[in-house]
């Protein structure tokens, strides 16, 4: 029953890199949580993470025991599932900073959000890889996709949750360009989206209409978020090229860096290891994408194909808006680094997230 | 085609591929180029920036909304105060420093260290109030000794200030510090700790209003925590402007005449239900609450045995004792029990199931008609015209005149009174009603229980021909500019239940009762205006038939309560009053001259003023 090329085909270095960037995470972890603080509290998220990671860690190994094949078969039902949660939550989800994000289900606080985005890329890599073409996708067969990806969109922007709702687009949008779309029909759907962008802000909430013109014009909120973005460049600009060290960060400090432990956390690593340190994580990450796509490329399966590509996606596109978040490059949105951030939500899908890419990898002899 | 096997389908994949990775490989680079432009150019000035700590954020508290009598009189100002803060980040050590700081200003060292300790850990850099409203004195030291004590500062900040001492004080009410818990409730967003929030009065019921919104400075400071240059401002925004109907002057006079008594004393614009005057006395100064109230004077205010703390217009319920005779005569009229015409005879006592019940008046009243009744208060008439009614009629006449229930004036703690009914005393003492009680009640002794602003707004009501209103107290809310925010429109809450020719009726004994020969308030008439009105004498303590001692020998404490309701000009009165003076004996001799010195007031003077141009 157990086929012994899984083990002899397990992709150790992919393991490696993920380890090694769960370990930089807890070390910034660490240093956050304890600079200029000596509260209990710290200890307790420091522990909250490793029995994070430590689920995260059984999780991704159950799902190496499925075969990712078999998820082609029930995308639909994981689908379904997914958009039932989003559905309570809106219903019985609990209240946090003024929108519905979270269902309680026992102990435990999950994020239909964050799952949905995992079910949305597996269903979007089952329609596609029996619809891909050389010559593009056309119109009808877009219908499907734009359905499966309207329904959790239109539910997470009313919990409300604009940031994670775009990111389902940008995931979206990536794989789907990815299989590629006919040059007609990729040109007819800019203009649109062109000509309905002024609807779309008109129907924004207030306060993230100001987040994004905060954005453009940091001066607008000088005590709010662009104060946030004007600390963070501080913090990672005063690391210059070597850091101050490790713990020795100054502007890592409550009133400086607000939610310096999950958003922010990539400015405590800059001002402590300096250009050095940060960019050793930006190569770790790319080294990390590119063997995710590696795993996409030599997979010989289209759905598993194009599944590893969209999860090698989803966490380049949060690498890329959290990092040009707290740079000053992306409006201040609440996504998390994967695998450094503290929380439990983002670990999880990561986790499954990654889970796949192995399953994938170790599979690849048929 | 799910899966690749010709050559050309793997070339296509390949270059699938290649694209995505330059996407990555270009998003990478260009993080890197953001990187290395923040921390290698332009790190040197971020360090410097780092090292000072040097980019806070300072919070400008708003100045509270200020509030207005109906004339636009200032009645609620806001001052400047020194506030005494520190930033534990800057102080160095922060014992040493206090303990040091203590010394100048002369204030204990555990005071000062409770306001850190409550601050708790998470505020390194957030400036923690010490001490609020200095002294120049104090601040004279702290300015001197500047550099010996790091991380201290002063901000100017504005306080409230309560520009009359003690001046209806129960209806505006004071401030107080919020508290820890209060600040983790999202109900005041705009609130930081060490800030004051409305606590009691108007104060209280307006805060959203009055707060207004902080605005806040990015600055640059040195190693010391001091502002070496402001970077960008966000201005506060001031609180809403409250405009009340209350007159400053009437107020004022109103509490002088109450000075050395206990009581109230409530005046309405009877044509819209507008409160003039809502004093109670004893009373407090609210500028003591400012800065946290020493417990010292908390507890003086708490154990007084006048109860400052109490607003007696609208929490205290006294028997409404003779006022209470206009329901009577409205409920026997209305019944159709009496009419205009009919007499009863008063020999000085009535004997009703084999006990006396004896009118004040030991002589008798003799034949005596209902317009009469009302002027000489006498009780006999009313002892019978209350067996007619009943008391349950007579309870759903007092219910319908507004008594038994809130009158909805925007203040807390507003008490219901008490209107008996059959039905409650069984509910209550699990005993029936016994027919005698009616007696008491018709006289509005035994359990009825009335507030003087419930009697306030009755009074006003049969003043105006019927309307009953809601006390008013914020006429407007205006922005800074003057733009107005709310208004509040006059609001009726119902009418007598009385026809024209009842009110007609009871509106003439009112007027006999002080422009009557034989009327009981006629020693408080007036040369040109007809006041209409109704004495009342609470009993606290009923004194027996073989008791030989004197009413002024009773204890303060015993002797009686004394009433005035009234309403002038009697045809188309412009104010409505209720004073209730707490032990003061006779409605007549203590409560009547309150009201007359007020409808003097607003109404004589005015028209002096009119013909005497200054």
């Amino acid at each position: 029953m157990f086929d012994r090329r899984l083990i002899k085909n397990f992709d150790w270095g992919f393991m490696a890199l993920i380890f090694l960037i769960g370990t930089i995470g807890l070390g910034i972890l660490y240093s956050a949580l304890t600079a200029g603080n000596e509260t209990i509290s710290v200890h307790v998220l420091f522990k909250k993470q490793m029995i994070w990671m430590g689920a995260g860690f059984i999780v991704m190994m159950i799902i190496l025991m499925i075969d990712f094949r078999d998820l082609d078969k029930i995308n639909l039902f994981i689908y379904a599932f997914c958009v039932g949660l989003l559905i309570s939550v809106l219903i019985f989800g609990q209240l946090g900073g003024g929108s519905r994000r979270w269902l309680l289900i026992g102990f435990v606080r999950i994020q239909p959000s964050e799952l949905m985005k995992i079910a949305l890329i597996i269903s979007l890599a089952s329609v596609y890889s029996t619809s891909i073409s050389q010559t593009g996708l056309n119109f009808r067969k877009l219908i499907k996709p734009a359905i499966l990806c309207a329904i959790p969109f239109v539910l997470i922007v009313n919990q409300p949750d604009l940031g994670t709702g775009l990111l389902l687009l940008l995931i979206a949008g990536s794989i789907t360009l990815f299989v590629k779309v006919e040059r007609k029909v990729l040109y007819i759907i800019s203009g649109i989206c062109l000509v309905t962008a002024p609807l779309l802000w008109s129907g924004l909430k207030t306060y993230q209409k100001s987040r994004i013109l905060t954005f453009l014009d940091p001066d607008r909120d000088p005590l709010g978020a662009g104060y946030h973005i004007i600390q963070s460049k501080i913090a990672i600009g005063s690391g210059m090229l070597t850091g101050k060290g490790f713990l020795k960060g100054t502007q890592n400090a409550l009133s400086f860096l607000p939610e310096h432990h999950t958003d922010f956390i990539l400015s405590v690593l800059a001002e402590e290891w300096g250009l050095m340190g940060s960019s050793i994580l930006l190569l770790v990450y790319f080294i990390f994408l590119l063997w995710g796509l590696n795993i996409a490329y030599n997979c010989r399966n289209m759905f598993g194909s194009i599944l590893a590509f969209g999860i090698t996606t989803m966490i380049f596109w949060q690498i890329f808006i959290n990092i040009g978040m707290v740079m000053g490059l992306m409006p201040v949105v609440g996504v998390p680094l994967p695998l450094v951030s503290y929380g439990g939500s983002s670990m999880i899908t990561n986790m499954v997230g990654f889970g796949i890419l192995l399953n994938i990898s170790m599979r690849n002899f048929s | 085609m799910t899966e690749f096997s010709k050559k050309q389908d793997r070339d296509w994949k390949k270059q699938r591929f290649i694209g995505a990775s330059v996407c990555i490989l270009f998003v990478f680079i260009l993080l890197f180029f953001r990187l290395a432009y923040l921390q290698i150019i332009r790190g040197e000035e971020y360090r410097d920036l780092s090292k000072k700590n040097a980019v806070r954020l300072k919070s400008i508290k708003s100045s509270r909304g200020l509030i207005f009598d109906r004339n636009k009189k200032l009645l609620v100002d806001n001052r400047p105060s020194f506030n005494l803060k520190i930033v534990l980040e800057d102080a160095g050590e922060v014992k040493a420093t206090i303990k040091k700081l203590g010394q100048f200003i002369a204030v204990p060292f555990q005071e000062l260290m409770e306001s850190i300790e409550q601050a708790g850990n998470g505020a390194v850099y957030n400036p923690i109030t010490l001490k609020n409203d200095i002294s120049r004195d104090q601040l004279a030291i702290v300015e001197a000794h500047k550099f010996d004590l790091p991380g201290i500062h002063i901000d100017i900040e504005p306080t409230r200030y309560y520009i009359y001492k003690k001046t209806a004080a129960h209806l505006l009410g004071y401030l107080g510090q919020i508290n820890s818990k209060e600040l983790k409730t999202e109900k005041y967003p705009n609130v930081k700790s060490g800030d004051s929030i409305g606590r009691y009065g108007i104060e209280k019921q307006f805060e959203t209003y009055l707060q207004g919104k902080r605005g806040g400075r990015q600055v640059e400071v040195d190693s010391s925590g001091r502002i070496i240059k402001i970077l960008r401002t966000i201005d506060p925004v001031a609180g809403f402007d409250l405009n009340l109907t209350l007159d400053l002057d009437l107020q004022q006079t109103a509490e002088k005449l109450l000075e050395d008594k206990a009581g109230a004393v409530v005046a309405i614009d009877p044509e819209n239900g507008d409160i003039l005057v809502l004093a109670s006395n004893p009373s407090f100064d609210q500028n003591d609450f400012i800065g946290g109230i020493s417990q010292k004077k908390w507890e003086a205010l708490l154990f007084d045995p006048g109860k400052p703390m109490i607003n007696k217009a609208i929490q205290a319920e006294y028997p409404p004792a003779s006022t209470y005779k206009i329901i009577t005569a409205m409920a026997a009229l209305e019944e159709k029990h009496i009419n205009i015409n009919t007499t009863a005879y008063c020999p000085g006592f009535l004997d009703y199931g084999n006990r006396i019940y004896r009118c004040w008046n030991k002589h008798g009243h003799g034949n005596i008609s209902v317009i009469q009744a009302i002027e000489q208060s006498c009780d006999v008439f009313f002892y019978q015209a209350g067996i007619k009614v009943g008391v349950d009629k007579l309870a759903q006449y007092a219910t319908g005149c507004g008594l038994g229930k809130k009158t909805g004036i925007v203040l807390e703690n507003e008490k219901n009174g008490l209107i008996p009914t059959s039905a409650w005393k069984k509910k209550r003492y699990r005993e029936s009603w016994q027919r005698g009680e009616t007696l008491s009640i018709a006289i509005g002794q035994g359990y009825n229980l009335v507030t003087p602003l419930q009697m306030a707004v009755l009074i006003a009501a049969v003043g105006n021909g019927g309307t009953l209103y809601r006390p008013r107290i914020v006429k407007t809310i205006k922005d800074g500019h003057g733009l107005v925010i709310k208004k509040n429109e006059p609001e009726i809450t119902g009418g007598l239940p009385a026809s024209k020719e009842t009110l007609d009726i009871v509106r003439n004994g009112l007027l006999k009762a002080v422009q009557g020969g034989r009327g009981t308030a006629r020693r408080i008439r007036l040369k040109n205006i007809e006041i209409a009105g109704k004495t009342g004498t609470a009993q606290v303590y009923g004194i027996k038939k073989d008791d030989k001692r004197e009413l002024k020998d009773l204890k303060y404490s015993l002797r009686d309560h004394a009433w005035f309701v009234c309403y002038a000009p009697a045809k188309n009165p412009v104010i409505a009053i209720s004073v209730l003076v707490e032990h003061g004996e006779h409605g007549s001799s203590t409560a009547a001259p309150i009201a007359r010195a007020l409808i003097e007031q607003y109404i004589q003077l005015p028209l002096i003023k009119k013909i005497l141009p200054e």
